[in-house]
């Protein structure tokens, strides 16, 4: 079999002496998409903001392989351009910059590090419109400042939006379903679908089973304290569910 | 007799002679008070509160020597280029302070409105101006207003007809050139809005050959009931050059004033605007903006005086430093005691690039009112790293991220003005004060 898309060995972080990540091991193969789950402030935003390239946390052990190259060694922007993607758990507001600009510069970073030209513009915002309704969004938005004024349930949506232009190889959801209203929730998940794709893998973090209803994951795994503790199918969310994380920490006693 | 400031007494002897009104007697006795005031004042200096973090001995070590009306001519190539593109104007050019004709549209005025030079306006009917010729800008505002009252050489003189709308903005364009030894500009512009009137007014400075002048303005704004004057101030002066100028507005009731103070030129600059709202419903908005690096020194001042109940004002300023550039910026609120129900804000937002950039900032509340709602910011700060973050994982590079935020921080002073043509021309020029321009542009 093929290496991993991408593969994460015994990563620990720390920020300010605190170590948030104590030995983080998962794998990825293109075409798969996993679930991510775990109590709050057990690492999971930290995770997924390292792999894009915040430089808050100190890796102090273990590697991150991304398509056979070592991740950690690039820039934010590189990561990008290589196809990493992380939809934020907080988008940040930034007034002053368009959306439809930041839209057209980030692709075309991305095209010119690929060697190909940059996009027509008709031809660009003729398929930025088109996934803007999948997305049940106004275009209106496409001339606003990115995520000034949005409720949260629109900044989330915006992400996935931004997710469907920039057609990334590594998407990395930072629950993105929280928030969102059951309508929202549907498109969010249908968008997520659309991506599915043989060449693409797709990590979602997330508290709910919800979701996992409309997206059905390949793999599912459990982050607390700072490490996958379990990881099984589909089945695993719904026990989750159902029991509650008190359960594994029960399982992990007796196990002990 | 009292002293006499021995810097005064050397502009004094520099810049007396001859000058249009002369003739007219309450011309020449408020000339020569201002002369005395002058005298008695000196020019301000870092022992005076105000003036505390702006020294002016790059401008008292230099004689500059008063302009000559022969050679007030410039490129008509070069005037002509900087044509707000799309806005059309009724424009005056003046080169050191005196009017250029030839370089300025003929045909000045409209139903409702007259625009004059300032010497033809005292040639012409010295007696309309009597009552008006600093009597918003008193005589020792500081010993450059006395300066600037005894020694203008000319400027313009703008009426607005009660509930006349002026369609085109006035645009005042002052240009300072390079004449042999550096001269001292003194333009003085006076503007009446009649009551429900609408007018625009430019007033935009542009140093050309790397001038080495200095610009003295003082500009006085009479606002009438239910008039609305909008006010843009361009700085653009050579880097080499000095700019101090003085507004000042008063505000009947239910007016609106909107000031727009953009400053990117000169070496060393200083401006105070003043408004007095003097009646209930009047209501101000000072916005501007600072973009300085090298070792440019910016200092404004801002005084906006609640005189009766229920007025308004807001207020932000923007600051862009880079280099060793150093930016003053002082906001004083004043609310006299019968000012109830009056609203204030006020917000001053600096963004320094370099460790050895600096900006002082204060806003100054004075208020004697109870049942006032008042507030005031300053923030001196880096870009923000979320939002770096946020941009470089969409694939946005260092650079073009940290330009593109800057370029986004001082939209939000352009954003506020109203003339859309303006507002895309002076975008240009942001975006060439950013250290990233090349870059900014590719997305803007
Ligand atoms: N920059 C930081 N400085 C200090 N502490 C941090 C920082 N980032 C994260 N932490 C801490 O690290 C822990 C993990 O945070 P993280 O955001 O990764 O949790 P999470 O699993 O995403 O939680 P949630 O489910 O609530 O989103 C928390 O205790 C958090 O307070
Ligand atoms: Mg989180």
């Amino acid at each position: 079999m093929s290496e991993p898309m991408l593969k994460i060995e015994n990563l620990h972080a720390s920020v300010e002496e605190s170590e948030i990540l104590r030995g983080v091991d998962l794998a990825v193969n293109a075409g798969e998409i996993h679930a991510i789950m775990g109590p709050n402030g057990s690492g999971k935003s930290t995770l997924a903001s390292i792999l894009a390239g915040r430089d808050d946390y100190e890796v102090t052990e273990g590697r991150v392989t991304y398509k056979g190259q070592d991740l950690l060694a690039l820039e934010p922007e590189e990561r990008a351009h290589e196809g990493v993607f992380l939809a934020f758990q907080y988008p940040v507001e930034i007034p002053g910059v368009n959306n439809i600009y930041l839209l057209k510069a980030a692709l075309n970073a991305k095209r010119a590090h690929q060697g190909l030209d940059e996009v027509d513009t008709v031809d660009f915002l003729t398929s930025v419109k088109e996934k803007m309704k999948l997305m049940g969004m106004d275009e209106s938005f496409l001339n606003r400042a990115v995520n000034e004024g949005f409720s949260g349930g629109e900044k989330k949506r915006n992400e996935i939006f931004q997710m469907m232009v920039l057609e990334p190889e590594l998407a990395l959801l930072d629950e993105t379903d929280s928030g969102l209203d059951i309508d929202a929730l549907k498109l969010v998940a249908q968008g997520v679908n659309q991506m599915r794709s043989p060449d693409r893998a797709i990590v979602i973090v997330t508290h709910y089973q919800r979701l996992l209803d409309y997206i059905e994951p390949d793999r599912v795994h459990v982050l607390a304290q700072g490490r996958v503790v379990k990881s099984g199918d589909k089945m695993l969310a719904h026990e989750l569910e159902d029991k509650g994380y008190d359960w594994l920490r029960q399982e992990e006693a007796t196990e002990a | 007799m009292s002293t006499v400031d021995p810097i005064a007494e050397r502009l004094i002897e520099r810049l007396g002679g001859e000058r249009p009104g002369d003739s007219v007697d309450w011309i020449a006795a408020l000339r020569s008070r201002a002369a005395e005031r002058l005298a008695a004042l000196g020019l301000p200096h870092t022992k005076i509160e105000d003036w505390k973090y702006t020294s002016l001995k790059p401008i008292t070590k230099r004689d500059f020597a008063r302009p000559d009306a022969a050679s007030a001519t410039a490129d008509a190539g070069a005037v002509e280029a900087l044509r707000i593109p799309g806005l059309e104007t009724h424009r005056l050019v003046f080169v050191n302070g005196h009017f250029a004709a030839a370089l300025s549209d003929r045909d000045l005025g409209a139903q409702g409105l007259t625009v004059k030079s300032l010497a033809a306006a005292f040639a012409e009917d010295p007696e309309a101006l009597r009552d008006r010729f600093a009597a918003l800008a008193p005589i020792d505002f500081s010993g450059f207003t006395a300066l600037n009252t005894a020694y203008a050489d000319d400027g313009a003189v703008i009426r607005v007809a009660p509930k006349t709308q002026v369609e085109r903005p006035i645009e005042l364009v002052f240009l300072s050139t390079p004449q042999g030894q550096p001269v001292m500009a003194q333009p003085r512009v006076i503007l009446d809005a009649g009551h429900h009137s609408e007018v625009t007014l430019i007033e935009h400075f542009v140093g050309l050959d790397d001038a080495a002048n200095l610009t003295n303005a003082v500009t006085e704004l009479k606002i009438d009931v239910g008039a609305q004057v909008t006010h843009y101030r361009l700085q653009r002066e050579s880097r080499k050059g000095f700019h101090i100028a003085s507004i000042h507005a008063e505000q009947a009731e239910n007016s609106r004033y909107a000031s727009h103070n953009v400053q990117i030129g000169g070496q060393l600059s200083r401006t105070d605007i003043n408004t007095a709202l003097n009646a209930e419903g009047a209501d101000t908005l000072f916005n501007g903006i600072y973009l300085l690096n090298g070792r440019q020194h910016s200092d404004t001042h801002t005084r906006i005086n609640h005189l009766a109940p229920h007025t308004y004002s807001e207020e932000s300023y923007r600051g862009i430093l880079n280099d060793h550039a150093r930016g003053v910026f002082n906001g004083r609120v004043y609310v006299a005691q019968n000012a109830q129900q009056i609203q204030a804000y006020q917000q001053n937002d600096n963004l320094l690039l370099s460790g050895r950039a600096e900006i002082d900032t204060k806003p100054e509340l004075e208020i004697y009112a109870d049942d006032v709602v008042c507030s005031h910011g300053a923030t001196i700060g880096r870009l923000d790293d979320n939002m770096l973050f946020y941009l470089r994982s969409r694939g946005v590079d260092e650079e073009a991220a940290r330009g593109l935020l800057l370029y986004a921080f001082a939209e939000g002073t352009v954003e506020k003005m109203g003339l859309e043509a303006l507002r895309t021309w002076l975008e240009g020029f942001v975006i060439d004060e950013l250290p990233q321009a090349e870059r900014v542009r590719e997305f803007v």
